[in-house]
């Protein structure tokens, strides 16, 4: 494992954004979340200015549109799943370029992409500003249970080594001539499945004894809390305010 | 003087029934460096989780600085005794290197000012400063393995227990290693069958075999009798000559 390489997600930088403090962040990106959840899918005009707004976020947090457009590669296999809604949807249908597609489906199609690819950045928009270590801490400072986190925290830490034990197992098989091509060739690689497993639930109980022989006893300490402060809140809630006053709108003169 | 250490006759059988330990006893005075030398499967590991009561002996008694190693103190215990496991990433488990230095010293109820000097002056003892906002899987070998020294060191423990603390290491961080572990002003035991490492680190050295401690004396003279070493499945490394011991 290389130095110096930081989580995929995560842009470094000193803009704004990254400065916010994280819980901030987290509370914002879900309340603009559920204002765009909550727009009727008529309302074509309401979800530019979303998208609008997005921007002038990421423009903020200064994350290059094309870092972001790459982040949304994520959501592709939602959107092939949309792209089907109006062949197979039932009632009134248009022609268009000679195919008959469903009226009701198109509606779904647009409701799920537009939707779905504005809440995805968000999220991408948090990723890139706040780093895993933050984000734990903004989660904690959310009330999110303390047991929740720490499971969140352990899956972080050590995805890595796992993923790395993955690698070195993959590498002893193939190097012993193992070239897996067919599905009945499967079970050198469901052997290594299980001894991954063992392997985890060993080092999970020396993390345990490690941790015991630290003083451990049952609950994590809880270290100094980076509270926000109100100005803090209030600027955080800028994007979720705009969102609100938007989908109210949009209902009020919805046709 | 009280030993830090103080080990009288015990003994250790796991549940499975396999026992491990028939007897040890030995003691560590305070300020001194001591190997606990021996193959594979003889027991050093079982000894070293008896120290901090993970494991409690079937008979006999442990002591640290006078504290009896039992139930009822083993947050005292575990405060004085600071165990350096073989693998960094089993003991390194928090987002960032600072806070998992602060892990220890916040389990025994330290906060704010007074726990960051401690994080400080750990991470400074094996020269990680720099590091201590960054997650330790981004983090050389060599670099974890001083990581997980310094969230001992931060419980200012009386007596350090290193577990194998060169394997896996490149010789220069071995050696980095070595110069941090020999500036620190506290009485270590270190476990190892890396027997260079332990002439350099250690005057004194255990020969631990068969659950049992066959040897007790200064290093240089324990590896320098061959009959012994073979005894004990032990070995110097190929072209490694006992005569330099000598003339140490």
């Amino acid at each position: 494992m290389g130095a110096g390489h930081a989580h995929p997600l995560y842009l470094p930088g000193t803009s704004p954004l990254h400065r916010a403090r994280p819980q901030c962040k987290i509370a914002a990106s879900l309340l603009f979340v559920l204002a765009v959840v909550a727009t009727p899918r008529e309302s074509f005009w309401a979800f530019g200015l979303y998208a609008l707004a997005l921007g002038a976020v990421a423009a903020v947090g200064r994350i290059p549109l094309a870092f972001l457009v790459r982040r949304l590669v994520i959501e592709l296999p939602f959107l092939l799943f949309a792209v089907f809604l109006p062949f197979v949807g039932q009632g009134e249908r248009v022609e268009v370029l000679g195919v008959p597609l469903a009226v009701g489906g198109l509606w779904g199609a647009w409701n799920i992409v537009a939707k779905g690819t504005l809440g995805v950045a968000a999220s991408a928009i948090v990723a890139a500003t706040t780093p895993v270590a933050e984000l734990l801490r903004g989660l904690e400072r959310l009330r999110l249970p303390t047991l929740l986190v720490t499971i969140a925290g352990f899956m972080v830490r050590y995805a890595d080594v796992i993923a790395d034990e993955v690698r070195r197992m993959r590498i002893a098989r193939i190097s012993r001539g193992h070239d897996p091509r067919w599905i009945w060739q499967a079970r050198a690689v469901a052997a290594s499945a299980g001894t991954l497993f063992i392997r985890s639930y060993e080092r999970g109980e020396r993390v345990y004894l490690a941790m015991v022989s630290r003083g451990y006893a049952g609950s994590m300490p809880v270290l100094e809390d980076q509270g926000a402060t109100r100005a803090q809140w209030l600027a955080a809630l800028c994007l979720p305010a705009v969102a609100a006053l938007v989908a109210v709108t949009a209902w009020g003169v919805r046709p | 003087m009280t030993p830090a250490l103080e080990v009288e006759g015990v003994a250790f059988a796991y549940p499975d029934g396999h026992q491990a330990l028939f007897g040890v006893s030995f003691r560590i005075q305070r300020g001194e460096r001591v190997a606990l030398l021996g193959p594979n499967g003889a027991g050093k590991t079982t000894l070293v989780l008896q120290c901090n009561g993970v494991l409690l002996p079937g008979a006999g008694r442990v002591a640290v600085t006078g504290l009896p190693v039992a139930t009822e103190h083993l947050k005292e215990i575990r405060r004085r005794v600071g165990i350096v496991f073989q693998d960094p990433d089993d003991q390194l488990f928090m987002p960032t290197v600072a806070e998992d230095v602060a892990f220890g010293p916040a389990n025994l109820g330290l906060r704010g000012a007074e726990l960051e000097t401690r994080v400080k002056a750990a991470l400074a003892a094996v020269g990680m400063e720099e590091h201590a906002a960054r997650p330790p899987h981004h983090l050389s070998f060599g670099q974890r393995r001083r990581v997980a020294v310094a969230t001992v060191l931060a419980m200012e423990p009386d007596i350090l227990i290193l577990d194998e603390p060169s394997s896996n290491l490149d010789p220069a961080s071995r050696r980095e290693l070595a110069e941090i572990v020999t500036g620190l002003d506290v009485t270590i035991l270190m476990v190892t069958h890396d027997l260079p490492y332990a002439l350099q680190l250690c005057p004194r050295a255990l020969v631990m075999n068969g659950g049992t401690i066959t040897a007790d004396g200064p290093t240089a003279e324990l590896l320098a009798d061959a009959e012994l070493l073979a005894a004990n499945r032990l070995e110097l490394p190929f072209g490694f000559d006992p005569a330099v011991l000598r003339a140490r």
